[in-house]
């Protein structure tokens, strides 16, 4: 079985994120990068379905070089091959992306497509909420968004996605795609071994070109902060009766 | 015409589709257009009548053999053929799951661009639009060069608030679909939990870090059983395997909109934030007084949560008597 998983290099953000003074992008100066959450849970779901399938992982990256390092930490953790589809940053719009991807993908497969790509729900800077469903449409694959529960037969694919209170069921013909969502698994470490392979593996390498869609950057901004006089109503247990006052006052008594 | 795709289940608009409705009629007016309404796979009076409330003029029902659940590809053609057929100016939905699927799907088929998630638009030549990033830590300005913008508002961008209360009047849309749009139809459902659920509760008792253990949740659990609440926790609480990831509370878990949120043992990191800030009312509990879910709290108490929990518990029920 081959398996894609499409990740985004993200910055690591902690208590707030900062923005360039150019308002163009994530002040990353303090901060490490990760891959995108969705992505990660992503990508140990195809590790765990080649580990009990059999198979490959292969997993794309659309960016600048420094996007290496998530496919690297992608190999660490279990991913076959990696791929980088070199752009000028890892901040193109959504159908620029998407036409990009797709054409990166359509060259990797030849005519044997991957038996299922997946896609993360979101990216957890950007979050335009569209990159895979494009890709998958213009691949002509179905697509369902927002699956924490993966299962493949022979011709099947049965994802869940999780509602309030509950779980839907999709089942898919192979080849598929699917928006992962965090929360399919809680993604491993790495093992030294996975870490000497990640450092051994030859990354593939694609140029990108494709056209501008309509939606354009203007700048970036932290939103108006919320400024609490917060009211403390105790230390401890002493202050029970006052929180209780304050269920009451709420009528959520 | 300003066009707003409504989510329904259950017999019921959702709110975020209320959502949608209250952020259109706003902006159908910046536009000097009309507000219609559409709803796929349904033609239910009530529903027609809960749009037409909130402001919608027309109805466009859709319904057709092949609609019997959501699918994206469903709706998504569904749209499309409304882009095409009723000529909208612009086209809204609501920034929820289905929403941003449904849309993005139309967006595809039309070869069109869709802006997600927008807390701020203004109609023009070029579309002018404030959109969340980072699930709303960070906002981008963003401009729309489209035929046909296709939007969607941010999940709490806006209360939803009912309009002028006039009647809508319905209309047959007429739709054209086969087979393959069933293939990403809901196929089944499976019920796991009856009754109140974390993006519904009046009350969610959260835990983070602080909490210390798996076990540690037990008093969280009791607290909020005696307020008809419910437990949610931190990424972080996730990631150590003490909760399910369905109890999330964050960017990438459930956005909660509660009447309290009762927040102990969480440091408050961005993730966790943009999670919990449309809770009406913070309640923190920590032992850090500078810790950022406390300066951003209404109310706190400054102690270990296992001190301070079981003796609100105490409190609760002596005054339930």
């Amino acid at each position: 079985m081959k398996i894609l998983c499409c990740v985004k290099r993200v910055p690591a953000p902690g208590a707030k994120i900062n923005v360039t003074a150019d308002g163009q992008d994530v002040d990353a100066a303090h901060l490490g990068f990760t891959t995108s959450p969705h992505e990660e849970c992503a990508v140990e779901g195809a590790v765990q379905l080649i580990e009990e399938h059999g198979g490959e992982v292969t997993v794309l990256t659309l960016g600048t070089g420094d996007a290496e390092e998530q496919l690297r930490y992608a190999v660490s953790v279990g991913a076959t091959h990696g791929v980088l589809v070199e752009a000028d940053t890892n901040q193109w719009d959504p159908q620029r992306t998407a036409q990009a991807i797709t054409a990166a993908i359509k060259e990797l497969e030849g005519d044997e497509p991957f038996d299922l790509i997946m896609f993360g729900n979101e990216s957890a800077d950007a979050g335009g909420f569209q990159v895979g469903i494009r890709t998958a449409m213009a691949l002509g694959r179905p697509i369902v968004q927002g699956i924490k529960g993966v299962e493949i037969s022979d011709d099947t694919i049965t994802a869940r996605r999780e509602i309030d209170g509950g779980f839907e069921v999709y089942e898919l013909p192979r080849p598929a795609v699917l928006g992962i969502k965090e929360g399919l698994n809680l993604p491993r470490y790495p093992t030294m071994k996975g870490r000497l392979a990640s450092k051994k593996v030859e990354l593939n390498s694609i140029t990108a070109s494709a056209a501008e869609g309509g939606q354009a950057r203007v700048k970036l901004h932290r939103p108006e902060e919320t400024v609490s006089e917060t009211v403390i109503l105790g230390t401890g247990a002493e202050a029970a009766a006052a929180v209780v006052d304050v269920l009451d006052e709420l009528g959520v008594l | 015409m300003l066009l707003v795709i409504l989510e329904h289940e259950n017999g019921q608009l959702v709110e975020a589709a209320r959502e949608a409705l209250t952020f259109g009629r706003v902006l159908a007016e910046k536009m000097g257009e009309d507000l219609e309404a559409a709803l796929i796979g349904s033609d239910d009076d009530d529903l027609v009548e809960a749009a037409g409330q909130y402001g919608a003029e027309t109805v466009h029902t859709a319904t057709h053999d092949l609609l019997t659940d959501y699918g994206p590809d469903a709706y998504g053609s569904v749209i499309a053929q409304m882009v095409e057929s009723l000529d909208p100016d612009a086209v809204l939905s609501c920034g929820s799951d289905r929403g941003n699927e449904f849309m993005a799907n139309a967006a595809a088929r039309l070869d069109a661009p869709f802006v997600a998630n927008c807390t701020d638009v203004s109609p023009g030549d070029t579309w002018e639009m404030t959109r969340v990033q980072w699930g709303g830590s960070l906002l981008e300005d963003a401009t729309l060069t489209a035929d046909v913008p296709l939007l969607t508002c941010g999940l709490h961008a806006v209360a939803a608030e009912i309009g002028d209360e006039e009647d809508a009047d319905a209309e047959e849309f007429d739709v054209d679909l086969d087979e393959s749009v069933t293939i990403t139809m809901v196929k089944d459902r499976v019920v796991q939990e009856a009754g109140v659920t974390l993006p519904t509760a009046p009350v969610v008792v959260g835990g983070g870090r602080g909490v210390g253990s798996e076990d540690g949740f037990g008093q969280l659990e009791e607290l909020a059983a005696l307020l008809g609440g419910r437990v949610g926790c931190s990424r972080a609480v996730t990631n150590l395997g003490w909760r399910p990831h369905a109890d999330q509370v964050g960017q990438t878990g459930t956005r909660i909109a509660p009447e309290i949120y009762i927040a102990s043992g969480i440091s408050g990191a961005i993730q966790h934030w943009v999670g919990a800030m449309a809770s009406k009312h913070i309640l923190a509990i920590n032992t850090d007084k500078e810790a950022n879910m406390v300066t951003k709290a209404d109310w706190a108490v400054i102690g270990d949560l296992h001190e301070v929990i079981p003796a609100i518990i105490a409190e609760v029920q002596s005054r339930k008597g």
